[in-house]
Formats: C-alpha cells, sequence, structure tokens
C-alpha cells in the first residue's frame, strides 16, 4: 500500500473532549479526522443520548462540522517518531499518519474487590448505563446503585427514567464531605439546580452516605447485596448491582507513545500539549474532572493544535474554573480507608486470571504480583486489577507494551500499511 | 580458595543475580552446605527469565551444547516432579519442522545424532505432521519429533528454587545492585558491603558491568502472547531456520518458533538482533515474526494477541556459555552468556559449577564452557566458527 | 428503517435459539435479553458477565460466528450472527 495521511489532526476519542477539539480544530479549517472503538460517537456520557441537553448540542456541531469520524475502530499501536497509529476494525488494520494528534481517551471506572463482586450483573455505574443504552431492558428490574460520586444520581437518574426501581444509592463517602462538596456546589448554581432535580427525581430510592456493599450474593446470578452503613448490616434483593468507585485515566496510549504521565493522568501544559512533540491530550485522560472541563480542554487542544493559540488562551479562565469543580469532586469522594478491608481472603482479585487476594497481599512489587501469581497477565492487561492494587497496596503499575488492546495478530503486521487519503 | 576473616556477614559464596540460573546455583551451593547469598536488585527471576519463552530443550549445535542441554533436560525432570503447579511443567514434546525436502535431510541427520546419544526421537512425515498439528498448513515435508522437550514458567520456577535454597540456609538480599566486587567484597550500590569467599556472577548481560572485558553481548528477541485457545497447537514447534537465526551473528533475523502455554495461550518468536539496547518493542521485527509464523500456521491469523515484549540474551561469541572460574580473579566465577538456552541450562550450569567449585567429579565435560578459553583468540560475534568440534558452517540468514 | 418508519429488527441467533431486537443493539445486550447472564467461564470456572461495558474489562467475551473472544458489549447485533456463550 503506497502512503498517504490520516489528516492534519487526528482525534482519539469521540467523547466530550474528542468531539468538542475536532469542532474547534474544523472552525479554524484544519482537516479532522475523529476514531473511536464504539459504535457510534459520544463517549460513556453522551453515547445515545435523546434529550436536549449539552450532549446532544454538541453532538449535532459535531455531526455538522465535516470531521471524518472511524467508528468501531481501535487503536492498538502508536508510533510517536514516525506520528504514526495503528488501527484496528472489525475487518481490517491499518496506519495512518497524523499532523497532530489529540489524545481524548477517556477515563474507565475504578471498581474495587469484595466477596462476590464477580458474580453475574454485578456491573459498574457506567457498564450498567452502557448496557441499557446499547439495548438492554431494565423496566421492573430492582437496581442497587453502590460506589461513589456524583455519576451515581445521573445515572440512578437514568435507569429509574427506564422504568427501574433503584431501592438504594449507597455513598461510600460521609455526610461532612457530602455536605462541604454541596457548599463547593453552590458557586456553580447550575450544577446545584441539576443536583436538586436529580434528588427529586430519586426522593423514592433512599439516599444512604458511609455506606456501601460488603458482599455480592447469589450463584451465577446477582441476587442480592449485603450493605453496611456504620454499624448496621442488611440485605437488599435486587437483579443488577451498579457499583464504581470513582475513575481511572486511560493513560496506556499515550504512555506507549512516551507521553509523560503524572499523578493525575497524562501530562499537559497549558495548550493541552504532552511532552511528546505533536500531542496533544484532553478531557478525562488527563485528570478525572467531569464533562465540562473535558469540553473545555478539548476545544482549548482543538484551538491549539490547528494553530490558534490566541483563541486557546480564551478558554484559560473557563477552563480553570472547571478545574475547581474538579478538584472539589476528588477531595470530597476519595474512596475510603474501610473499603480496603473489603477483599477476604478468598476473593477475586485479577478476573482475568483468577488470582484470589491471599496470593496478592503480601507483593511488595507489581512486577513481582504480575511475574508470581500471573495478575495483570491476561487480556484487561492490569486495567482492572492494576488499580485495585494501586489503592490496596500502593503499587505502582507496570510498563506498556503493544498492543495497547489485544488485537488480531494480523493487525500487528500493519504497522507498514498506510491507509491512504481517508481524509480529503 | 582464600581465607577471609570470618565475621557476621561472611558468605561461603555469594550469587549475583537471581535470575534461573543464579536461583538454580543458589540452591545447589546451599545444598552443599555452603554459606550462601543470593543478591539480587529486582524480581525473582524477573529478567531475561521473564522474557524467554520457557523451552526446555535438547540441542545439536555441538558436542558441548548438546551434553549441557540433555543434561540439563534431565535434572528438569527430577526437579519437576517436586515442582508446584505455577511452574507449568509440561513435557508437550518439541516439533523441529521442514519445509521442504532440504530440511527434511536435516531431519533425518538430526534423528541419527540424536538416536546415537540416547535422546527419544521420532520422524514424523507430511501425513503424521499434519495428523499432529491441524493448523500447521498443509505441505510441510516433515517433522522431528522430541518427546522428552518441555516448556515451563521460569519465573515462578526461578521463585521455587530461591525458596528451596532459602529452607537450605541461603540468604536472599532483594532490592539491592552489586555495583563492584573487589578483595572479598561486594559493594551494593547503597553502600553495604557483603563479604564472601566466592562470587557467581549469574546477571546475564550485566555481566561486563562487574567483569570488564567479558564477552558478551545482548542480542534482543521479541515476544507476542495471544489470548487463551486450548487445542490450537500441541507441541512447541520451530522451524528448521531458527539454527540459521541463531548462528547469525549481525543480521537482524526472525524465524518461526510457537508454543502452547498450558494455559491454553499461544507463544509467538522469535527474533534476534544485535547491536540494540532499546527495550522498546520494534513494530517491524514484531511485523516480520508474525508473518513468517503466519507462513507456518495462516490460522494465526485471526487469534487475539495481548501483549509483546522484548527481552536481551547474554551471548558470547562461541554460543556456549561461560561457567566456571573467571580468568584473572581467583574468587570469581562465572554462570553467564547462555543466548537462547539459559532457561534450559540454568539445571545444568548449576549442578557443573557447584562441582567446579567443591571439586567434585561432574556428570559431563567441564572444559568447553571454561571462561578461560576465551582468552585465546576465538572467532568474535561476526565469524560462524565454533570451538569444540561444532559442525556448523555459516548459513545464510533470511534478512528482513 | 422501514418504509413506514417503524424500528429496523435484526434477527440473530443466541446459542442455537433465534432472538429479536432492534437495530442498535449490542451484543451483550441481546445476551442479557435472551436471559443469559452467563456470559464466559472464568480460569477457575466461575461464570461471568460485562462489568465495565466499554469494552476494557473482557468478561462480556463469547464467541460470534465461530471467532472466539469478541468483546459483546462493543459489537452491534446483525442478521444472522451466531453467538455462543460459555
Amino acid at each position: 500500500m503506497s502512503r498517504g495521511f490520516g489528516a492534519d489532526i487526528v482525534v482519539a476519542g469521540a467523547g466530550p473532549a474528542g468531539i468538542a477539539a475536532a469542532v474547534r480544530a474544523r472552525e479554524c479549517g484544519r482537516s479532522v479526522l475523529v476514531l473511536d472503538d464504539n459504535p457510534s460517537a459520544g463517549g460513556q456520557i453522551w453515547r445515545g443520548e435523546q434529550s436536549h441537553g449539552q450532549g446532544s448540542f454538541w453532538l449535532r456541531r459535531f455531526a455538522g462540522c465535516a470531521a471524518k469520524l472511524i467508528t468501531s475502530a481501535r487503536i492498538v499501536d502508536g508510533d510517536a517518531q514516525r506520528r504514526r497509529l495503528i488501527l484496528e476494525t472489525q475487518d481490517e488494520a491499518f496506519a495512518l499518519e497524523y499532523g497532530k494528534l489529540i489524545l481524548a481517551i477517556g477515563a474507565r471506572e475504578l471498581f474495587l474487590p469484595f466477596p462476590g463482586w464477580t458474580t453475574p450483573n454485578v456491573m459498574g455505574i457506567g457498564g450498567l448505563q452502557a448496557l441499557v443504552k446499547s439495548g438492554l431492558r431494565i423496566s421492573g428490574k430492582r437496581i442497587v446503585v453502590a460506589g461513589t460520586g456524583p455519576l451515581m444520581l445521573a445515572a440512578a437518574d437514568y435507569f429509574r427514567r427506564h422504568n427501574a426501581v433503584v431501592p438504594v444509592i449507597a455513598e461510600q463517602a460521609g455526610w461532612i464531605r457530602l455536605a462541604r462538596f454541596l457548599l463547593h456546589l453552590a458557586k456553580h448554581p447550575g450544577k446545584l439546580c441539576q443536583a436538586a432535580v436529580l434528588r427529586f427525581g430519586l426522593r423514592r430510592s433512599r439516599y444512604l452516605a458511609s455506606c456501601w456493599v460488603e458482599a455480592a450474593n447469589g450463584n451465577e446470578k446477582l441476587e442480592s447485596v449485603r450493605l453496611r452503613q456504620d454499624a448496621r448490616v442488611w440485605d437488599e434483593d435486587c437483579d443488577y448491582l451498579a457499583t464504581g468507585y470513582g475513575f481511572k485515566p486511560n493513560s496506556e496510549l499515550a504512555e506507549l507513545m512516551n507521553c509523560r504521565i503524572c499523578n493525575t493522568g497524562v501530562d499537559v501544559d497549558a495548550f493541552q500539549r504532552t511532552s511528546q512533540e505533536d500531542i496533544y491530550a484532553a478531557g478525562e485522560c488527563t485528570g478525572i474532572g467531569g464533562a465540562e472541563l473535558a469540553i473545555v480542554e478539548g476545544e482549548t487542544a482543538g484551538y491549539a493544535a490547528a494553530g490558534r493559540n490566541d483563541l486557546a488562551e480564551k478558554l484559560f479562565r473557563k477552563r480553570s474554573k472547571a478545574r475547581q469543580f474538579a478538584a472539589a469532586l476528588e477531595r470530597a469522594f476519595a474512596p475510603r480507608e474501610e473499603l480496603r478491608r473489603l477483599p477476604s481472603a478468598g476473593t477475586i482479585v485479577c478476573r482475568c486470571e483468577d488470582v484470589v487476594w491471599e496470593r496478592l497481599e503480601s507483593m511488595k512489587s507489581w512486577r513481582s504480583a504480575k511475574l508470581h501469581t500471573r495478575c495483570g497477565m491476561g487480556p484487561c492487561q492490569g486495567r482492572i486489577c492494576g488499580p485495585i492494587l494501586e489503592f490496596l497496596l500502593g503499587l505502582e503499575p507496570d510498563s506498556v507494551r503493544p498492543p495497547v488492546f489485544p488485537a488480531r495478530l494480523e493487525s500487528l503486521v500493519a504497522a507498514n500499511e498506510i491507509k491512504e487519503g481517508i481524509c480529503q | 580458595m582464600a581465607r577471609a576473616a570470618l565475621n557476621e556477614s561472611s558468605f561461603d559464596i555469594a550469587v549475583v543475580g537471581a535470575g534461573i540460573v543464579g536461583a538454580a546455583c543458589a540452591r545447589e551451593f546451599a545444598d552443599a552446605g555452603l554459606r550462601t547469598a543470593l543478591i539480587e536488585p529486582g524480581v525473582v527471576g524477573g529478567g531475561a527469565t521473564a522474557a524467554g519463552m520457557g523451552h526446555i530443550a535438547v540441542m545439536d549445535d555441538s558436542e558441548a551444547q548438546f551434553a549441557l542441554t540433555r543434561y540439563s533436560q534431565i535434572l528438569w525432570k527430577q526437579l519437576a516432579e517436586r515442582l508446584p503447579a505455577d511452574g507449568e511443567y509440561v513435557r508437550c514434546g518439541a516439533l523441529w519442522v521442514a519445509a521442504d525436502e532440504a530440511e527434511m535431510a536435516e531431519v533425518h541427520r538430526k534423528q541419527r545424532y540424536y538416536s546415537e546419544r540416547g535422546v527419544p526421537v521420532e520422524i514424523l512425515d507430511s501425513h503424521s505432521l499434519a495428523q499432529a498439528e491441524s493448523n500447521l498448513r498443509p505441505g510441510m515435508a516433515g517433522a522431528l519429533l522430541l518427546p522428552d522437550d518441555a516448556v515451563a514458567y521460569p519465573p515462578c520456577v526461578a521463585k521455587f528454587l530461591v525458596n528451596e535454597a532459602l529452607e537450605l540456609g541461603a540468604k536472599l538480599i532483594q532490592g539491592r545492585r552489586v555495583a563492584a566486587i573487589g578483595g572479598g567484597t561486594a559493594t551494593l550500590d547503597d553502600g553495604t558491603k557483603i563479604s564472601s569467599l566466592n562470587f557467581v556472577l549469574a546477571n546475564g548481560i550485566a555481566a561486563p558491568v562487574l567483569m570488564e572485558g567479558l564477552p558478551i553481548q545482548p542480542r534482543k528477541g521479541h515476544l507476542v502472547i495471544t489470548d487463551r485457545y486450548p487445542g490450537f497447537v500441541q507441541h512447541q514447534m520451530i522451524e528448521l531456520g531458527y539454527l540459521r537465526s541463531a548462528h547469525a551473528s549481525d543480521i537482524d533475523s526472525v524465524a518461526f518458533n510457537v508454543q502452547p502455554r498450558p494455559s491454553g495461550q499461544l507463544l509467538i518468536g522469535s527474533s534476534r538482533q544485535y547491536g540494540s539496547n532499546d527495550s522498546g518493542v520494534d513494530a517491524q521485527i514484531i511485523g516480520a515474526m508474525l508473518k513468517r509464523a503466519f507462513e507456518y500456521m495462516p490460522g494465526l491469523r485471526a487469534l487475539s494477541a495481548i501483549r509483546s515484549w522484548t527481552g536481551f540474551r547474554a551471548a558470547t561469541p562461541d554460543k556456549l556459555p561461560l561457567i566456571g572460574p573467571c580468568p584473572g580473579r581467583e574468587d570469581v566465577y562465572l554462570a553467564t552468556g547462555h543466548e537462547g538456552l539459559g532457561i534450559t541450562t540454568s539445571l545444568g550450569t548449576a549442578r557443573v559449577l557447584a562441582d567446579l567449585v567443591l571439586k567434585r567429579e561432574c556428570a559431563i565435560e567441564t572444559t568447553p564452557y571454561a571462561p578461560e578459553r576465551t582468552s585465546h583468540p576465538l572467532a568474535d560475534a561476526r565469524g560462524s566458527v565454533q570451538i569444540g568440534g561444532a559442525r556448523g558452517s555459516v548459513q545464510t540468514m533470511r534478512s528482513i | 428503517m422501514t418504509e413506514c418508519g417503524a424500528e429496523e429488527i435484526v434477527e440473530l441467533r443466541i446459542n442455537g435459539t433465534g432472538v429479536r431486537v432492534r437495530a442498535g443493539t449490542s451484543v451483550a445486550a441481546a445476551v442479557l435479553l435472551s436471559g443469559e447472564p452467563v456470559f464466559r467461564r472464568s480460569v477457575s470456572g466461575e461464570g461471568r458477565g460485562p462489568l465495565c461495558g466499554m469494552g476494557i474489562c473482557f468478561e462480556c467475551r463469547v464467541t460470534i460466528d465461530d471467532l472466539e473472544h469478541c468483546r459483546s458489549c462493543q459489537i452491534l447485533c446483525r442478521d444472522g450472527m451466531e453467538v455462543r456463550t460459555a
């Protein structure tokens, strides 16, 4: 195959940050190609969005901006020196070149293990929501929502609007933290309103602070969960448990392309530039902060990548404000100490390889855990169990290797075959 | 052996590097009653031991290589009896695959060689090969089957050997690197001094750092592992061209080599490159390696690859390891330079070295591995002449 | 879309049984709708189902048209698909 260019600007990820970046870069006249590994754009939060909110507003702008979109395309490798990405779709694999790359690859939920967490129908909060968005019917089902953060309210409300019953929303943070967070929300009246509306809609659900799931019960299918709030422990029958304890940035592709990673995620400067030339990053992959921050970071990256730093600078103040909200989020909803004691000796920690807690609790490094127990050697390559060991034991994850996601062997041969003229 | 003044921290022998070679050595010394130390900066079995394929192979490159691999293979069988499950030792056998009649002639030659030396061996013709491995592409000429070849998971074997050594009284000093050895003392990177009557360098490509002038070069290799496909491959399978690749000194080369893991995953190799110390995965090498693999097993194309990685083999000019006293150093021994056979020959190396240190009779001839041979003019990395009656001659490489 | 604008239906088979879903339904949703909570067996034999819903956890893997290890949460149902769970 002959050489060709992908686009002036390639955006990895069609969530809020990626969409915003694409729209702004197109406004500046650059050719833009957006890639997403899901069947449609929107990211975890806006995919399948029907209502008239912020999401559909941006999705409409994106649809009208003439950026090229390739869905169901997974990036499996990247070469920063050659400015190249290797992609895999359902049927083929190819390399494409970028002038500038904007990584808007988002984040994933942080799961913490407890007895029974591997039972079918125990899902992430975003996980269950994604399934409902892609056709799962939950009418009449009982869903316990447990974990931490404002996402729980939004998701519970989503479930309620799809006619599920949400008996309990269990928030691990205590009331004092929640109250402080509410005070901060007061600075953002729009958000406060949002929260109040959600809470009212969920008035038939018990919203409990200092509450978490201790165990999930059921044989091959969830039947009930055991909840604890302070000294009180009780069982709640349910069909699904939607549980998640926050988010972890998807920084693996950035790391593979030798971008510096800091303690919040991909390290970026004021113009959303990573440490690697011509690679930008925006949104949750640079640090967890919610949709508003993702949008303004995406816009900043889109302007900057298009050579319009002047326009990017105009967004700095808005971004600062959005970052304050992100910081408040982190303070309020950091998982508490008690959650470290949830797994029992036989609780599976690495789901891909079925490695139980008692084999891991004395490990001194991620590498020794991996090499000596197989933890992290499965297809998820430590994406689920890595953050768990980081939380439970303070272990830092291992180096990233290609493919950044499992890919067909034949796709790994595509590195030298460039796709011609994707974007005219 | 010189005798140093005894004090609390003295050891009889200190092994540098807890890869599978160092771990095996430490175990032998501890078993023999020596006060043994094992010094490892990282994770036990975390270096080349973790990067390689874990194929326990008999090889016929030279009499010396045959002797060491076959001896080791028998020691592995004995070890397997007490190895825990996570060592994953499986005697699945190896198939050296011949693509054409010329390679088949080589198969026959090898069969005679091994037969004469009492190694179980069988020739499979085209039809029986297709039956033995249904995912090989049709039209192969046949193969050599070595039923005693096995596979194992080296990091856990290394850990097991270290644990046995500890139970026998050895001491593991972990998390610190040896910065220098001199005057009966190993100085660690934090300044700690370990006094020992003898030292063993079992630290692979890092050995020349401690002993300048050691003829060891890193030889980079790549591997890819797939998701679980139980039954896709039954035996360790290697193309005969692998041997050309292993011989080649200055060309980047790939050869088809696939291993069925007990998990059902497939481990796919192999590649060799000189002159690189960049541990990054080279997409072009991976591409060439996989293309070669597809020529033998087209069905691999659609399988899911989970991860690729690299490792550095410690290579010597004559392709035999350095086992024995270091020339010019009374108290330092070497157990390194194993190239692609470190996993296999770890056990034999440990026995040979222990026999040399303790002046016991050894089951095999030890002079071919003597480090002092390297102080004589030796064909350098560019040549292909081997010492010790080997039959090899320069073979053309499949360059990429 | 059909001529009268009604929603398009896709027909596929899950473990040999015919299932009808709306176009745009993921294979994972279809499997759950068919009443099967177990997608795969873990290394130690546990039944597992989807967790993350975004192609990261690999718990939703099923065999689609004889291709193993397909992440069903990111694949849309197509007419005539053959899906097999554990």
